[in-house]
């Protein structure tokens, strides 16, 4: 196979995705790479790196077109640089088109919503070289079916994803973390509860656990984030090593690492709050390392690339989903990365697939029940 | 169609199966009255497996049918099929389950929006807050993804559904999301909430309830024109604050309101803007006086501060009186529903003044200023001949203007009937075709509410079998760019 094909317009990509379709040849869209998702080895890269055009941004209304290629990192700093942000603040960098497919999300979900709270429109090429467009650039429209949710998450399964707008938020004038730490996973989770029930209006409210130690860290921001941290710390009267911070970056960003992995495997739990506890335990129990947004009941528990160990832990949290989310090359063919959906949204979901891309040319047998 | 409804009276009791003129009449249009068709029968369910039943009936014998909730909708979507059945959830009004530890509630799709915070309240609230939230029920916020004045901050429907039951259009009952986030595969539900009921009938709804705001501060200032407060609106977002709720209203819709709520507002003033801010009670009171400066800056010299609830309360009940007092004002009108960037506004606003003028017709407007959701009401009288039918194009017109801005035809009201007739002119054909995908994916045989939301009426083709693979010339395809 040849050098991976870059596509720098819409049309380009559309023209290649016509002749993909009709020939069967089955395709990956790449952004950076930077996710590490196993393809099929009959699949050809499609890389949307010249697709990296910041196309709109419009400070006064709170939104912005980017294309696929777009590194996250540059459309932050060009948000930045007017006291913007787009909320979304995953632990791999890379671009914004496999953001959106793989619908990553760091601790600001706690405050913000995911990538499926913040798109309010979407581009996308089908496998019969068809554009659509789905949403539009304004943060309140119910005009047609909502696209741009189906596409978020779907792992490169349905289409080519060739532009987003989304909504964006102020970044926040001042910051502040509260720390409190525990060895006793019941603490945490008491601690978490506390925090979770209370209208605090904190940015972030993570757990985790690392080293026999565990954590809760709430991130206050505005302009009293400060005060409101330490008016938050009776809240955590059982726990130890309580403490303010307010030059926090360092701190999230190392819960945001925690959630990937250099050489293990990381599975993503979709639980509860009151899932805190038996999580943490769990990752005690079988020497795991985790982090989870206290209040949306999401865990990731970074563990080695082992099938021992995630048949172990899927049973521990069962009947929890628990996805392979990073590491799944590093596991041998038989290990299962999505468990199954509801058997009639799974039926659903292949008739989706049968109906966007039914040369199935993308990613085919990569996704949910061989989808 | 009688074996049909013989079915049902079977599968609901006789008691719940109405085919009498006089009993049909309630259901023949919802909140948008200029609709109207008589079903051949209405059917209503008492729990989910008898809608299940009933919609494996429809299915069996091929016969489409159009879900209705509250029928509150302003967009014509529970407009009955003439001849056809109608499915009325109404009777679904079970809480199900209430878990505080883990801020869910589950509801049958039939239960108000404001049962749902009075199910989990002092402590615990549910956003999403339509005006007719007090009638109009989750089934129906569902499928519109209904937003309300509080969903600039909070989100719509669409960020609080974590999963439904769902009957499909085949009478298959499937489970989508749950309790938990983000569980794998694509997000149906996602696609599903704001389907406008095309794509099946929600039994169950779990929902995501969030901690009651300690503090809560309202204020309501009055400028000489939509102008100033618009660009009040904008500097109070730019300064990075972002209200519960911003809420506008025209000279002429303050002089309604006042009519009817008796708040002492100032009649003859050109904007009245209602800005809430919520939250924790520091970062209110730090973000409060912010506000009120930037209200001054932008013109106003009358910035009236909620002392206390009551007053608070009152100042809403003028906000919410908009519609009805409109009512009393003129014999009849169109709302429209049209969005446009925040910044757009003061264009938008003297381009909607110019239609009025040329169609000779009152247009007054009120709306949610801090997502630029506008919702001019175009006044006309139904008895004077012609004047509905003006009223309606300078409706399409406002629409058009929206378009132009960088908008949408609808931010919270839902195409139904009503707008289907504007989608071509938001959406591409390849738009409306990878629409069509998903309606097929989910309702192959087209029964479930047909002839909403899309502009024409579209059949689903066949699926395309597998496709013979052979070999591509990668190296040249490779080459092509």
């Amino acid at each position: 196979m040849g050098s991976t094909p870059l596509v720098s317009t819409v049309d380009q990509a559309a023209e290649l995705l016509k002749r993909a379709g009709a020939s069967g040849q089955q395709v990956h869209v790449v952004g950076s790479g930077s996710r590490g998702v196993p393809n099929p080895t009959d699949s050809m890269p499609l890389s949307t790196e010249a697709l990296n055009r910041i196309v709109e941004h419009n400070p006064g209304d709170f939104t912005a077109v980017l294309e696929a290629g777009v590194p996250l990192a540059d459309a932050q700093a060009a948000f930045a640089a007017e006291g913007q942000w787009l909320a979304l603040d995953p632990p791999a960098g890379g671009t914004i088109g496999g953001l959106v497919a793989t619908a990553d999300s760091g601790p600001a979900r706690h405050r913000y919503g995911g990538v499926r709270d913040l798109i309010i429109g979407i581009t996308v090429v089908l496998s019969d070289g068809s554009v659509a467009r789905a949403g539009g650039k304004v943060i309140k429209n119910v005009a047609g079916y909502d696209l741009a949710k189906l596409f978020a998450g779907s792992y490169g399964t349905l289409g080519l994803i060739a532009d987003v707008a989304v909504r964006l938020h102020p970044l926040p004038l001042r910051t502040a973390t509260l720390v409190g730490e525990s060895t006793e996973p019941a603490r945490i989770a008491d601690a978490a509860y506390a925090l979770a029930r209370r209208p605090l209006e904190a940015t972030c409210l993570d757990v985790s656990w690392a080293e026999n130690t565990g954590r809760v860290l709430v991130r206050f921001g505005g302009h009293t984030a400060e005060e409101r941290a330490h008016a938050a710390e009776p809240l955590l009267a059982d726990l130890a090593h309580k403490s303010v911070v307010t030059d926090d970056d360092d701190l999230w960003a190392a819960q945001r690492a925690r959630q990937r992995t250099p050489d293990g495997v990381v599975l993503k739990v979709s639980g509860r709050p009151t899932d805190i506890r038996t999580v943490l335990e769990t990752a005690r129990d079988t020497g795991a390392t985790t982090v989870g947004r206290a209040a949306l009941g999401l865990f990731w528990l970074a563990g080695p690339a082992d099938a021992d160990w995630v048949a172990k832990i899927r049973e521990a949290l069962a009947p929890r989903a628990c996805s392979i989310v990073d590491g799944a090359g590093r596991l041998p063919d038989g290990v299962d990365i999505w468990p199954a959906p509801d058997a009639g949204a799974l039926t659903v979901m292949r008739r989706v697939k049968a109906r966007f891309d039914p040369a199935r040319v993308f990613r085919p047998g990569t996704f949910v029940g061989g989808i | 169609m009688e074996a049909l409804i013989s079915k049902f009276r079977d599968i609901v009791g006789p008691e719940w199966v109405f085919t009498h003129e006089h009993q049909l009449r309630t259901y023949e249009s919802d909140g948008l009255l200029q609709y109207q068709a008589l079903p051949a029968v209405a059917v209503l369910p008492g729990d989910g497996d008898q809608v299940r039943d009933v919609v494996a009936a429809c299915a069996a014998a091929n016969v489409p049918f159009v879900p209705r909730g509250a029928g509150s909708g302003l967009s014509g979507g529970a407009l009955p099929i003439a001849d056809g059945v109608l499915i009325v959830l109404s009777r679904l009004t079970r809480v199900l389950e209430v878990d505080l530890d883990n801020g869910r509630i589950c509801v049958e799709p039939g239960v108000t929006n404001t049962n749902v915070s009075a199910a989990v309240g002092p402590n615990f609230f549910y956003p999403p807050d339509p005006s007719s939230q007090i009638v109009c029920s989750i089934g129906g916020n569902v499928a519109e993804n209904s937003g309300g004045a509080h969903c600039f901050k909070y989100g719509f429907t669409t960020n609080y559904v974590t999963g439904l039951e769902v009957v499909l259009a085949d009478g298959e009952v499937i489970t989508l999301g749950g309790q938990e986030p983000d569980q794998p595969g694509y997000d149906l539900l996602g696609a599903f909430v704001g389907a406008e009921g095309t794509l099946g009938i929600a039994t169950k709804v779990w929902l995501r309830v969030v901690p009651v705001p300690e503090a809560t501060r309202t204020l309501v200032a009055f400028f000489d024109s939509t102008r100033e407060a618009g660009e009040a609106v904008s500097r109070i977002v730019q300064a990075g604050v972002v209200p519960g709720a911003i809420e506008m209203m025209d000279a002429v819709t303050i002089v309604a309101s006042e009519q009817m709520a008796h708040a002492g507002y100032p009649v003859g003033r050109g904007a009245a803007l209602l800005v809430e801010l919520d939250g924790s009670e520091q970062e209110c009171e730090a973000q409060f006086d912010d506000v009120v400066g930037i209200c001054r800056d932008c013109g106003s010299d009358d910035v009236r501060v909620s002392r206390d609830e009551a007053e608070r309360q009152l100042f809403w009940k003028t906000r919410k009186a908009a519609f009805p007092a409109m009512g009393r004002m003129s014999p009849n009108y169109f709302v429209q529903d049209g969005v446009i960037p925040r910044t757009k506004l003061p264009e938008v606003l003297t381009e909607i003044e110019a239609l009025a003028t040329e169609y000779g017709l009152t247009v007054a407007n009120v709306f949610h200023a801090g997502d630029g959701n506008l919702h001019p009401l175009v006044c006309y009288d139904g008895r004077v001949e012609g004047e509905a039918a003006r009223a309606e194009e300078l409706s399409g017109r406002i629409l058009d203007a929206c378009l132009s801005a960088g908008g949408s035809i609808t931010g919270e009201h839902g195409v139904g009937v009503d707008k289907r007739k504007h989608m071509p002119k938001m959406f591409a054909e390849a738009d409306l075709d990878a629409f069509q995908r998903l309606r097929c994916a989910f309702d192959p045989a087209g029964l479930a509410n047909p002839g909403k939301v899309m502009p024409t009426p579209r059949l689903c083709g066949e699926v395309p079998g597998p496709y013979r693979q052979h070999p591509l010339e990668a190296a040249g395809l490779a080459e092509r760019f």
